[in-house]
């Protein structure tokens, strides 16, 4: 008995629609977030996690109409991030059927924010995105350092000491995006995963790189990760995500079967 | 034939969505109704309790708002369904927020799973362990009609960094572990409480909220 490690595949959405092209098998029209969303609640998610890009304030809307419809027919935790920056735009999510809300560059502009939301709606709906680089060099200690605007703005922000800092002001869980690894397919960055894993007290999820079911597994067995964040490998019906729970499973990783 | 009402107590405290609209996508012939009036509460067939945040703000407003006298109102007669903080409430102490006396219905307390949690048994012996205690774990059950149709050891989604503990082990109608053992369900005659998300827990969750919808609160 124990304490099973979460599978969350993730979903970009912009206006109310997923984008990046989602292809299952057996669907034509994958742009439909609720028919992906109860896809994956059928082939055993542990969670859903949604990245809205949507740049609008109209399209915004569309985002919360949409959590709103799947959180009537999905019933397993929701998260939406992108785009949060304000109290309100976190109530609005949360009482649009949003289970939690991750928090990435406003944090950066306001560390303040962190505290206060979690103050507000309680640390347990206050995870904390955080995208990180490698800046050692080879032969140096490992050092990772915080970018923005999708890995392409430095902030000087040392990544282990802001994982650190944000969880004392109240986020409850880490998602850990590898801005290295992401879309590159050849797994986490298994130090980075480990060395947030070990320096906080909440749990991590590890994103960014996978490209097989083993890279999933590692980032449980090597990186100490209590949920594993993936998209493209379920979006193209490379696999199931009830395929990644048996593998994991054969590991011998406790996952809700 | 007219529909049953279940009320699901709203004080203030959270998200109140996902409860009511999974009651909602389980009831055939009951009406989900989220309230705070004391009158509609008590007219009700079956009564929730939810809860989310911290104890000393849910027992702030339920003692404000006079919560804590339909309920024991409730507890007398009407089914009655306790959700994580709704369930700790239930209890006679915590002591988050540097102690809150509780609702004394269920004699034990409340307690923080500690800062330095290491798990004693298992697949994942002698490793440390995360708090808040967040993701699906299993419910070793304890015979009950709550648990119809559910099987044994059924995982279901938790998110608590504090946990229960019953003096009567009587009461206790579930078991979860992690890191220690702690009270996933209570209950007494018609009164049910849990420590996991239902509505957050896919079909044993949906089952649960289920039976709970067609549960004449006899144990």
């Amino acid at each position: 008995m124990g304490l099973a490690k979460r599978i969350i595949p993730c979903l970009d959405v912009e206006g109310g629609r997923v984008v990046k092209g989602v292809q299952f098998v057996d669907i034509r029209d994958a742009g439909d977030p609720v028919e992906v969303a109860k896809r994956y609640d059928q082939q055993g998610a542990d969670e859903i996690t949604f990245l809205d890009i949507t740049a609008s304030h109209e399209g915004r809307d569309t985002t919360i109409h949409m959590v709103e419809a799947i959180a009537e027919q999905v019933f397993i935790p929701l998260t939406v991030g992108g785009g949060i920056r304000a109290i309100e735009d976190i109530r609005n999510m949360l009482n649009a059927g949003a289970d939690k809300v991750s928090i990435n560059s406003a944090a950066i502009t306001n560390p303040e924010f962190v505290r206060e939301a979690a103050e507000k709606f309680g640390s347990q709906c206050i995870v904390i995105a955080i995208d990180a680089k490698k800046v050692s060099k080879d032969g140096e200690a490992n050092k990772w350092e915080i970018f923005t605007h999708g890995g392409r703005k430095p902030t000087g922000i040392d990544a282990v000491e802001w994982a650190i800092k944000m969880t004392g002001y109240g986020a409850g869980e880490v998602l850990l995006t590898s801005m290295d690894k992401d879309g590159v397919k050849t797994g986490f960055d298994i130090e980075l995963t480990r060395a947030i894993s070990d320096a906080v007290n909440v749990p991590v999820i590890a994103s960014g790189g996978v490209g097989n079911l083993q890279h999933l597994a590692d980032g449980v067995t090597e990186g100490k990760a209590d949920a594993v964040l993936a998209a493209s490998i379920f979006h193209f019906g490379e696999h199931t995500v009830g395929e990644a729970k048996a593998f994991m499973a054969e590991q011998g990783i406790e996952v809700r079967l | 034939m007219s529909s049953k009402i279940c009320a699901v107590i709203d004080y203030g405290m959270g998200n109140l969505h996902s409860a009511s609209k999974a009651l909602e996508h389980v009831s055939k012939n009951t009406q989900v109704i989220v309230t705070s009036d004391p009158e509609t509460i008590l007219k009700a067939d079956h009564v929730v309790l939810p809860g989310v945040g911290a104890m000393r703000d849910c027992m702030g407003e339920i003692l404000r708002l006079g919560v804590d006298q339909v309920v024991a109102e409730v507890a007398k007669t009407k089914p009655l369904l306790g959700i994580c903080v709704g369930m700790q409430a239930m209890m006679d102490h915590s002591e988050e927020n540097g102690g809150v006396e509780c609702l004394k219905y269920f004699p034990g307390k409340v307690q923080f799973f500690g800062d330095n949690l290491i798990e004693t048994q298992g697949t994942q012996n002698g490793e440390k362990l995360k708090v808040p205690h967040m993701g699906w774990n299993q419910v070793q059950q304890v015979a009950h009609p709550m648990w119809q149709k559910i099987e044994d050891n059924s995982r279901f989604y938790f998110v608590h960094s504090y946990y229960v503990t019953a003096e009567n082990e009587q009461h206790i109608q579930g078991r979860g572990h992690y890191g220690k053992d702690f009270v996933a369900a209570i209950g007494q005659d018609n009164v049910f409480a849990v420590q996991f998300h239902p509505e957050k827990s896919h079909t044993a969750g949906l089952q649960l909220l289920e039976n709970f919808l067609n549960w004449d609160g006899q144990a």
